[in-house]
């Protein structure tokens, strides 16, 4: 079965600096993979040349088998166009650690916008696909609220349904806990959590140990801009193999 | 002082009066619409245009935004003039309005545009718009919220302009005042009158902005 995600020897460097030095990893359908890894070892940059807001300068990412970002044309590698480029990033979904909602639209229309203007969809289908997924998240109540007039938690479940009412094959969190006050942190976990139960493919930056252990299926631990360890949770948590990830749980809180 | 005499020379002067204030009004609507929506494409310009784009903007604005008004008008009368162009002083006039408020417009998207942080682009990517979508859905939106309350101030900034082009022989509010007063010497009334008309005028210009302002706030709309 082809993998939702796969990433071949992927490169990326800004100006000098070599962030990513050869990266290969696979996503299956319904796997949760997170990535963990001191801060500067590249597991955002990672997972933002997923869905292409970072480009990359060798190698490849596939989503559901189909390469983005780049087409061979004379054996050159080309950068696609916009609108191509439009489309592969709609394949994925992205949480991202700001938020980042809209803040002058309420937050149905942060979940609508998307759906009505990408995806093409008459406004009371949208509307009533926002809906589902607002419930969802536990936003439904608070659908016709600005972004302002919630909490962090709740900002961050409302960016949740903007992503996933996309129905994109795989969803993408980027230390999507780390700018919450510690009491708003569970909500957003068990909502992630709970997709994962559902048999969402997923990908996390993280630095909440406990929960990758908990939710995921593989971890990837990063270092320096290489993978430095993957495989099972129970397995790098309880007997990492490399030094380097040793030193890294010694630090890391639980 | 003898107020039966200046009310007896208002009623006298009043088609006067009504005209220059037409014509100040006309030309700073003039002015702040094309200028607006000049000042909306420069501004986009500066903000996201490539380089060939980008550096010709930047230049209108500084130079534009640099020149006193007064040299603006008088060079576009003149200079007009000088390459064929059959303006009379009221195009001329409005013209160099409508430049420098193309110039301010142009900044001051510029500045709203780019205090808009950079995730919200991001966002809008993430969910598959190209640029032109996230311009429109999600930067535009906000730029104006941050924008209108200084577009305002330009906006009545157009409208205390529009005197100078009294140098140019346009027959505008103040000019029409001028005139009056040659006649009656009644300078102080009538430049009294004259202020109040300006004022009334600019306190429009800010309704219409409050209301706006509170339309944009509404909240989204509601739906079943």
């Amino acid at each position: 079965m082809t993998p939702i995600v796969e990433v071949r020897d992927l490169h990326k460097r800004f100006g000098e600096l070599e962030v990513l030095k050869g990266i290969d990893f696979t996503v299956a359908e319904g796997e949760v993979v997170s990535i963990i890894g001191a801060s500067g070892s590249g597991k955002t940059t990672l997972l933002r040349c997923l869905n292409l807001l970072e480009e990359f300068h060798r190698g490849d990412v596939l989503i559901g088998g189909e390469a983005i970002g780049y087409h061979l044309r004379r054996g050159q590698r080309v950068r696609i166009g916009e609108r191509e480029v439009a489309r592969q990033r709609a394949m994925t979904g992205m949480v991202f650690q700001a938020f980042n909602l809209f803040p002058h639209m309420s937050a149905l229309d942060n979940v609508t916008l998307g759906l009505t203007k990408v995806r093409g969809m008459p406004r009371p289908q949208a509307v009533e696909l926002a809906d589902h997924w607002l419930d969802r998240v536990g936003m439904l109540k608070r659908r016709d609220h600005r972004p302002s007039q919630l909490s962090g938690g709740q900002q961050q479940r409302v960016a949740i349904a903007r992503a996933i009412a996309m129905s994109p094959k795989v969803m993408l969190f980027d230390e999507a806990t780390s700018a919450l006050d510690p009491e708003r942190v569970g909500e957003v976990l068990e909502t992630i959590r709970s997709l994962a139960q559902e048999g969402m493919t997923m990908v996390l930056v993280t630095h909440e140990m406990r929960f990758a252990r908990d939710v995921s299926d593989k971890v990837v631990f990063m270092e320096d801009g290489r993978i430095a360890e993957q495989g099972p949770p129970q397995r790098l948590f309880l007997n990492p193999e490399s030094p380097r990830l040793q030193a890294f749980l010694k630090t890391s809180s639980f | 002082m003898d107020w039966t005499y200046f009310f007896n020379e208002v009623v006298n002067n009043r088609d006067a009066l009504l005209h220059g204030t037409a014509i100040t009004f006309a030309v700073s609507l003039i002015a702040i619409l094309t200028g607006t929506v000049l000042g909306i494409v420069i501004g986009i310009a500066v903000t996201y245009g490539n380089k060939p784009l980008r550096w010709p903007a930047r230049l209108y604005i500084d130079i534009i935004r640099g020149t006193p008004v007064l040299v603006l008008v008088l060079a576009t009368f003149y200079v007009s003039a000088a390459v064929g162009l059959n303006f009379n002083a009221f195009q001329a006039g409005a013209l160099a309005l409508t430049l420098f408020c193309a110039s301010h417009v142009g900044e001051i998207l510029r500045g709203a545009l780019q205090s808009l942080s950079r995730g919200q682009i991001e966002a809008g990517r993430a969910i598959g718009l190209t640029f032109d979508g996230i311009f429109r859905y999600i930067l535009f939106p906000q730029a104006l919220r941050y924008a209108l309350p200084t577009w305002i101030t330009a906006a009545v900034e157009m409208v205390k302009a529009s005197t100078l082009l009294s140098v140019i022989g346009v027959a505008e509010l103040l000019l029409t005042t001028q005139q009056i007063i040659s006649n009656n010497f009644l300078n102080m009334q009538f430049y009294l009158l004259a202020g109040v008309i300006y004022f009334l005028i600019d306190f429009a210009i800010e309704q219409v902005g409050r209301f706006i302002g509170r339309r944009l706030d509404q909240p989204t709309r509601r739906t079943v």
